[in-house]
């Protein structure tokens, strides 16, 4: 439970690292790494680790003052880092010194993740993946292919799901690993979306050398591992929440405002229509927010990321038809390096494209319904081809 | 804009909840409803008496010095919202939803004071025939006119809780402009009408040279109307928020225990998935009944907008959460014996008192686009940037 005497230890602590670091002047690892120091990258984390044990519902204290200052949005540059793996990190890793390791750089951004997860057979059926890892003394050896891996050209560091053990069911047989990504044999290459850009990357492992220090969880645990990581990523992409009409809508509203030419009553009432359930949702995280703080996660916390992922669709669907025929040019299909492009999200075609994986992305709307219904209101799960069945004897294609 | 405590419920409407829910299972379970919408007069009383003077659940916002409980437009909510679950059969749209409201947003003086305590306290009831247009006071759709010395004649079709009502609230013309007037039930004809709903009765209100007392003048009576409008809306879509979440329960649990093919139905996704979109529906209708409870109450948002989000999203989330209810039941869902009708019904009477979800968006959009500004537009590519 949070206290008045802890809010005011992590304001106090807060104020501190401004006084003491301009991120300005100082850059902003130094300053991310006084804040991990500070206990303030995660204060509900235990202290030495970038928390100060305190309820995660101060972190919000901490970042208000930090950012208030000019201090970055660290989620934002190193998002795999903060949103999954320094949970997956701080609760699995094998002692306290590896995670104070892998924790303080991630948290300066010094060291960026990526997560080596989803394969070319393996989508929605994550635990179905066949990229092996055998043990070789104190060593694993890992071969197979990754894809749909953001940031694997600028991480140092990956969490890797691979498979042990393919002669006992598919969720029995995986096992958890952090894998360095400058080691021999990982090799990363661009992958092209229907955008003409590449935010992802295809990770192809042949025979790399992870040492088994660097597991997390016992062998043949990985699924178990693998869930602190995906129930984090869920959370963090369901957040949303900001003030009144911002988000993606600002961008359909701000259009329809910009061009009165081309309004008519069918368009006004299907803006309205997005524009209406933008707000729900946007109350609908306030209230999870304001009620997770009291009585724990509610459905209400659950819906976010479907409804979103679906919104994005529609407002930029709905762009391109107040547009007309003038949406149905592009800027540039140019396959350009993201870093050192400046508006990444680009004109409202390239955003309208790139929405279209919204809702695959993070787990699919089809798989979140799943969720929903059987998670959140407890329906039977579906009967399941590949129950009971070692990993190796499950058809696949 | 809204504060830390919005949407956190105190321990106090916890209790409330738990003592409303409490009363409704014993005093309005299915049975009772079935019972009282086929009755002449479709309430009980009795019971109607108890929820003002034991529940004290009538006038939850209205000041302690009117004779209320000085609690917040959220405790009234609240309580609807347990009322809407249950299906209750009683005045609750005409006395607690509307009149209450507009009497305390009247002017202080004998004519309210004497009208609002029997309504607390659960003795008398009320309807309202303002004549609204799609929940908006429009003086315009008034039609009903005053004498200089307070006689009302006119008739206003289709007053919800009219037939019943000890008191009605009627606006009317007069030489001044348009006022608020009371006329005793009795002193006005009233043609009671087979409604959809059973469960929520209609009259048509003929009034000729009717007695009336004046509640607002020309100069406050729309002020006083439109508070009334908003409040009910917002207490309507707490009543919203409660059937829905109802039907959704029943539906999770009928598709947990009914089998085809061998397997609940729940286990197919296509079942699965109408029962997730249909808690997406209710949790974005909880949030912005809620939300319309607590900014109304306490001043956090524009009024208007904050009634209108939550009438567009809970009459279209509860319509839709009920036809899919039927749909998750099959030909059950179809049947009279079967609750599912009930609620179907309540819900497309919902959806069209106080304004339809397109009248709210319609009013969302000269709120909100009308006034927005393009500078933050995003860029349009125009297919020479290659070049």
């Amino acid at each position: 439970m949070s206290t008045v005497a802890d809010s005011t230890r992590v304001a106090e602590a807060a104020r501190r690292v401004v006084q003491e670091h301009d991120p300005a002047r100082g850059g902003v690892e130094e300053f991310l790494a006084a804040t991990f120091d500070a206990g303030l990258a995660w204060v509900h984390f235990p202290e030495g680790l970038g928390g100060l044990g305190v309820s995660r519902g101060l972190q919000a204290v901490a970042d208000t003052i930090l950012q208030d200052a000019g201090g970055p949005v660290p989620f934002a540059l190193n998002p795999i880092g903060y949103g999954m793996a320094a949970p997956t990190v701080r609760e699995h890793a094998q002692t306290d010194e590896l995670k104070r390791a892998w924790l303080r750089p991630l948290a300066a951004t010094e060291h960026i993740w990526c997560q080596l997860f989803s394969e070319p057979g393996a989508g929605s059926d994550l635990a179905g993946l066949a990229t092996s890892a055998v043990q070789d003394g104190d060593e694993w050896v890992v071969n197979g292919q990754k894809v749909w891996t953001s940031l694997a050209h600028q991480a140092r560091w990956a969490l890797l799901l691979a498979r042990t053990d393919p002669d006992v069911p598919k969720h029995k047989g995986l096992t958890y690993f952090v894998v360095d990504m400058h080691s021999p044999g990982v090799e990363t290459r661009p992958l092209r979306q229907l955008t003409g850009q590449a935010e992802f990357n295809e990770v192809y492992l042949t025979d790399v050398r992870i040492p088994d220090a660097h597991r997390l969880g016992a062998v043949g645990d990985g699924w178990r591992v693998a869930m602190t990581t995906l129930m984090n990523e869920r959370s963090s992409i369901g957040a949303g929440g900001g003030r009144r009409g911002t988000g993606t809508i600002a961008d359909a509203v701000g259009l329809w405002a910009a061009r009165p030419d081309l309004h008519t009553p069918a368009l006004e009432d299907r803006l309205t229509r997005l524009w209406l359930r933008s707000e729900a949702q946007r109350l609908t995280s306030e209230r999870s927010r304001a009620t997770a703080t009291v009585d724990g996660p509610g459905p209400e916390g659950s819906v976010g990321k479907l409804v979103n992922a679906e919104l994005n669709q529609q407002v930029y669907r709905f762009c391109m038809d107040l547009l007309g025929p003038e949406a149905l040019l592009y800027h540039d299909y140019t396959l350009r390096d993201l870093e050192r492009t400046e508006d990444r999200l680009g004109p409202v075609q390239q955003r309208f494209l790139r929405s279209q994986a919204n809702t695959i992305e993070g787990g699919t709307s089809d798989v979140l319904r799943n969720i929903l219904g059987e998670r959140v209101l407890g329906l039977p799960g579906d009967l399941r081809a590949d129950s009971g069945k070692a990993w190796k004897d499950i058809p696949r294609g | 804009m809204a504060d830390a405590t919005h949407f956190v419920f105190t321990d106090e409407q916890r209790e409330l909840r738990a003592a409303v829910r409490r009363f409704a299972a014993e005093q309005s379970d299915e049975q009772v409803v079935r019972r009282l919408m086929e009755s002449d007069l479709g309430f009980d009383p009795k019971v109607w008496a108890r929820l003002g003077a034991e529940l004290g659940v009538l006038g939850l916002s209205v000041p302690e010095a009117d004779g209320g409980v000085g609690g917040t437009l959220v405790d009234q909510a609240v309580a609807v919202e347990e009322l809407g679950a249950a299906l209750y059969c009683g005045p609750l749209f005409g006395t607690v939803l509307l009149a209450i409201p507009a009497l305390v947003a009247a002017p202080d003086g004998e004519v309210r004071d004497a009208l609002l305590a029997p309504l607390v306290e659960g003795a008398r009831t009320a309807a309202v025939a303002v004549g609204d247009r799609a929940g908006a006071f429009d003086p315009a759709v008034v039609t009903v006119t005053a004498t200089a010395g307070g006689a009302l004649t006119g008739t206003v079709p289709r007053v919800v809780d009219g037939a019943a009502a000890d008191d009605l609230l009627v606006a009317a013309t007069g030489p001044g402009g348009v006022g608020l007037y009371a006329v005793e039930g009795t002193a006005a004809e009233r043609i009671p009408l087979t409604t959809l709903d059973l469960t929520r009765r209609q009259a048509d209100v003929r009034l000729t040279d009717a007695p009336a007392r004046l509640v607002a003048g020309p100069a406050e009576a729309e002020r006083v109307i439109t508070h009334a409008l908003r409040v009910g809306s917002a207490l309507l879509a707490a009543e919203q928020v409660g059937g829905a979440q109802h039907l959704l329960d029943l539906s999770v649990e009928y598709a947990k225990g009914r089998l085809q093919f061998g397997r609940p139905i729940g286990s197919f996704q296509a079942v699965k998935h109408r029962l997730a979109d249909m808690m997406v529906d209710t949790e974005h209708a909880r949030s912005t009944a809620y939300h319309a409870a607590w900014a109304l109450g306490d001043g956090s948002d524009d009024p208007a907008l904050a009634a209108s989000i939550a009438q567009a999203t809970c009459s279209a989330a509860y319509a839709d959460v009920a036809a899919d209810t039927i749909q998750v039941h099959g030909g059950i869902g179809f049947t009279w014996e079967y609750q599912a009708q009930l609620y179907f019904k309540r819900a497309v009477t919902d959806a069209a008192l106080l304004g339809s979800a397109e009248d709210h968006r319609a009013r969302i959009a000269r709120l909100v686009l009308a006034t927005a500004s393009g500078d933050a537009a995003p860029r349009v590519a125009t297919g020479t940037e290659a070049r």
